[in-house]
C-alpha cells in the first residue's frame, strides 16, 4: 500500500520482541496470555493480526501501546525503547505518534462528552493552550475526513449509529497524525455493509496520512482485504506471519489453513465444494514451545518442528 | 490448497466491485442542533408530577423559612410571661370558628390584653411566637443540613475519585478506613461526638458530616470502578491524558447523576439527624430555634397543646417528603438510559 510523505527510512516502525504477558490468577495459576511474540511493521503498512477469541490479541496491542506493563520481552518504536518504563519525552512522543480504535462502538465514546470534545482529546492532552478557533478547525477538517458532517459537532454518542460511532473513535485516533494506529477489532461490531464502510475510509486515510496500521481481527476475510503482512495467532503464539499473498497462497501451518478455508467464497461453485478443515493442536500433537521459526520464503515464516515442518510443506 | 503462486481470492475479487459507501454516510442526518442534555433533563423531570409538585413545595417552604422571620412583628426569641401557651388565631379563619384563638369556649387573646394580635400558630411556654419560630428553626435546620451535605459531598467525591481510581494499596487502605467509620451505627456516632464536642451550629455541622460523606465516596467509588476499564477511559490514557483530567473530566461526569440523587437524598437524612440530637437534648442550645429544638420542646406539652408540637412536625414531614420526592425525579431524569 502507498505510503506518501513518509520518508522511508528502511527501519520497522515499530519492533517487537519476544514479547511476553502473563497474568497471575487466582490460585497460583498464570496465564500465558501473550508468550513469545515478535513482528515489525514497517512504517505506512497495515499489519493484520488475526487469530480466535482468546488468542492473545487485544494483550498484544494493549502491551504494544502501553496500557498494560509488559512481563518481558523488547518494543522499539520509532527509535524509542517503549518496554521498560517511559521518561517523559518518550510517554510524550508515544501518545502521540501511536493510538488505538476500540472494538465497541458504545463504551469507547464518554457518553457525558460531546463528540467534538472527544475527537479534541489528544489536542487537549497535548495542546492544552490552543486557540479554540484552531481547535475547533482542525476538528472540523478530520470529521470531514471520517465522512462525519459538522453540524455533528455538537451531538452526543447516544445520537449516532454504531457505523458514525467508529468514525468519531477513529477520528479521535487520528487527531494527532499519529504513525501508527492500532484497531483491535474496530470493525467487529458493526454489520457486515457499514464494515467495508469503515475500512475503505481506514485505507483512503492511510493513503492521504501514510500512517501504519496494527489491524486485529477475529477472522481472515477482512484483514485479507486490508493489510499487507498478516501474522496468525494462536494461544499467544504467532504460529504464522508473511506478506498477505504468501500466506493465502501458501498456507503452511494447519491453524492458518483451517483459518483459511473458513472464509466463505464468492464463487458458487467453490463454495459449494469448500470444506472447512478441523484443528485441533493437541489432538494433532503439535506443541507450540516444542517449535521454532523457520523461513519458507521471504518473509514468510512458520513456527514449527523441522519433522512438522517438512509435512506441512510437501 | 493451491499449486498457482497467484491467490484464488483475486480472480474472485474482480467480479466485485465495491459500492459507493459514502453515498449513504448521511442519509440518516437530522436535525440535533437544538439538543442539549440539560434541556433533556429538565424536560424530563418536569414531567414528572411528582418531582414537579416537590420541587414547588420545597421552594415555597425555604421561601417562607427566609421571608416570614423578616416580616413577622415578632422575634423568635422575645419571651414575655403574660401571654405563654396562647392557642392559634388566624385572620380570616377565625371567622369559621378554627384557629380563633379561642380554647374550651374562652377568647384567650382577650383575657392576656392582646384582643388585635395574631399569633398564627399561636405560642409557646415562654410566650415565643410559634409561627416565627418554625420558620427560623426550618431556616436553621436546611443551613444547617445543606452545608454539612455540601462538604461531605465535596470530601465524599474526591476521596471516592482517588480510591476508586488510583486502586491498589491507597484503595486498601481507604476503604478499610471508611469500613471502621460505618461500622459503628450513624446514631451512636454522632452522640458521642456531640457529647464530646458541646451541641452548637458548629459542632452539629461537623458531627453531621463526619458521617455523611462516607456513602458519597461509596457511591463515587463503585462508579469509578466501573468507568475506569471502560474503554473510553482506555482511550483517553493512549493520547496521553492525564490522571487528573482523566478522572475530572472523563470520570467524573459519568458519576453526575449518582452524585445529584445522593446529595438530594442526604439533605432529609441529614435535616432528620438534626432533629434527631436535639429531640435526644443533644440539640443547638435556646434561643437558637431549629425544628428539632422546636420538636423537643413541643413534645413535653403535646397532651394539652398539641398545635406547638404539630406545626414543626409539619414542616419537618412535608420537607423530608418533598425532597425525597425531588431526588426520585431526579433520578429517573438523569438516567441516560430512559432517554
Ligand atoms: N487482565 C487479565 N487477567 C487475566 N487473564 C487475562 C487478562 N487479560 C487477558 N487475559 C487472558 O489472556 C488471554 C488472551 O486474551 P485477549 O483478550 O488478548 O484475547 P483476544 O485474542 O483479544 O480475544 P478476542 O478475539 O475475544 O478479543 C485470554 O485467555 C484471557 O482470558
Ligand atoms: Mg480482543
Amino acid at each position: 500500500m502507498g505510503a506518501a510523505g513518509v520518508v522511508e527510512q528502511g527501519g520497522p516502525l515499530l519492533s517487537v520482541r519476544n514479547l511476553r504477558q502473563y497474568f497471575k490468577i487466582p490460585g497460583g495459576n498464570v496465564v500465558k496470555a501473550v508468550d513469545d511474540v515478535s513482528f515489525d511493521i514497517m512504517p505506512g503498512e497495515t499489519f493484520g493480526l488475526v487469530g480466535e477469541s482468546g488468542s492473545g490479541k487485544s494483550t498484544t496491542g494493549r502491551a504494544v501501546i502501553r496500557l498494560d506493563d509488559i512481563t518481558s520481552g523488547s518494543i522499539v518504536f520509532d527509535g524509542d525503547d517503549i518496554s521498560g518504563k517511559l521518561s517523559k519525552e518518550v510517554a510524550q512522543r508515544l501518545r502521540t505518534n501511536m493510538s488505538m480504535v476500540f472494538q465497541d462502538p458504545m463504551a469507547s465514546l464518554n457518553p457525558y462528552r460531546k463528540v467534538i470534545d472527544t475527537i479534541a482529546t489528544g489536542l487537549d492532552a497535548h495542546r492544552p493552550h490552543m486557540d479554540r478557533r484552531e481547535r475547533e478547525e482542525l476538528v472540523y477538517q478530520m470529521m470531514d475526513r471520517v465522512g462525519l458532517s459538522r453540524s455533528q459537532a455538537n451531538r452526543y454518542p447516544s445520537q449516532f449509529s454504531g457505523g458514525q460511532r467508529q468514525r468519531v473513535g477513529l477520528a479521535r485516533a487520528l487527531i494527532m497524525n499519529p504513525k501508527l494506529v492500532i484497531a483491535d477489532e474496530a470493525i467487529s461490531a458493526l454489520d457486515v455493509s457499514i464494515q467495508a464502510q469503515v475500512v475503505n475510509l481506514m485505507r483512503d486515510i492511510q493513503q492521504e496520512t501514510g500512517a501504519a496500521y496494527l489491524f486485529i481481527a477475529h477472522d481472515l476475510s477482512m484483514v485479507r482485504y486490508i493489510s499487507d503482512h498478516i501474522a496468525v495467532m494462536h494461544l499467544g503464539h504467532i504460529v504464522e506471519s508473511g506478506r498477505t499473498d504468501e500466506i493465502f497462497s501458501h498456507p503452511v501451518h494447519p491453524y492458518t489453513r483451517s483459518l483459511i478455508s473458513a472464509i466463505p467464497r464468492f464463487n458458487p461453485q467453490v463454495e459449494r465444494d469448500r470444506h472447512p478443515l478441523v484443528y485441533d493442536a493437541k489432538a494433532q500433537g503439535i506443541r507450540y514451545d516444542e517449535g521454532s521459526y523457520h523461513i519458507v520464503s521471504g518473509t514468510h515464516s512458520v513456527l514449527a518442528t523441522d519433522q512438522q515442518l517438512e509435512a506441512w510443506v510437501d | 490448497m493451491t499449486t498457482s503462486n497467484a491467490s484464488p481470492f483475486v480472480d474472485e475479487d474482480a467480479l466485485f466491485r465495491p459500492a459507493d459507501f459514502m453515498a449513504h454516510a448521511d442519509t440518516d442526518e437530522r436535525e440535533y442542533a437544538n439538543y442539549s442534555y440539560i434541556r433533556e433533563t429538565v424536560n424530563r423531570f418536569l414531567s414528572n408530577k411528582g418531582a414537579l409538585v416537590s420541587l414547588v413545595v420545597i421552594s415555597l417552604i425555604v421561601l417562607v423559612a427566609i421571608i416570614a422571620p423578616l416580616v413577622s412583628p415578632y422575634s423568635y426569641s422575645d419571651v414575655n410571661s403574660s401571654i405563654t401557651n396562647l392557642p392559634p388565631r388566624i385572620p380570616g379563619l377565625e371567622q369559621l370558628g378554627i384557629c380563633d384563638g379561642t380554647q374550651n369556649g374562652v377568647d384567650l387573646y382577650a383575657e392576656a390584653g392582646i384582643p388585635n394580635e395574631y399569633h398564627f400558630f399561636g405560642t409557646d411556654g415562654l410566650g415565643r411566637d410559634v409561627w416565627t419560630r418554625v420558620w427560623e428553626g426550618t431556616r436553621i435546620s436546611l443551613v444547617i443540613a445543606l452545608i454539612a451535605v455540601v462538604v461531605g459531598v465535596l470530601i465524599g467525591i474526591v476521596y471516592g475519585l482517588v480510591s476508586g481510581y488510583f486502586g491498589g494499596k491507597v484503595d486498601i487502605v481507604m476503604q478499610r478506613f471508611t469500613e471502621v467509620l460505618s461500622s459503628i451505627p450513624q446514631l451512636v456516632i454522632t452522640t458521642l461526638l456531640i457529647v464530646v464536642l458541646q451541641p452548637g451550629l458548629a459542632n452539629i455541622v461537623i458531627v453531621l458530616f463526619i458521617t455523611g460523606w462516607i456513602d458519597m465516596s461509596r457511591i463515587v467509588r463503585a462508579q469509578v470502578l466501573k468507568c475506569k476499564t471502560q474503554e473510553f477511559t482506555l482511550a483517553a490514557r493512549t493520547l496521553g491524558v492525564s490522571s487528573r483530567d482523566i478522572i475530572f473530566k472523563e470520570i467524573l461526569p459519568n458519576t453526575m447523576p449518582q452524585v445529584v440523587v445522593t446529595f438530594m437524598f442526604s439533605i432529609p437524612n441529614a435535616i432528620f439527624l438534626e432533629a434527631f440530637l436535639a429531640f435526644i437534648g443533644l440539640g443547638i442550645p435556646a434561643p437558637t430555634a431549629s425544628l428539632g429544638t422546636m420538636i423537643n420542646d413541643g413534645y413535653n406539652a403535646a397532651m394539652i397543646y398539641p398545635y406547638q408540637v404539630l406545626a414543626p412536625v409539619m414542616v419537618l414531614a412535608i420537607l423530608m417528603l418533598g425532597f425525597n420526592l425531588f431526588g426520585d425525579g431526579l433520578r429517573d431524569a438523569l438516567d441516560p438510559e430512559r432517554s
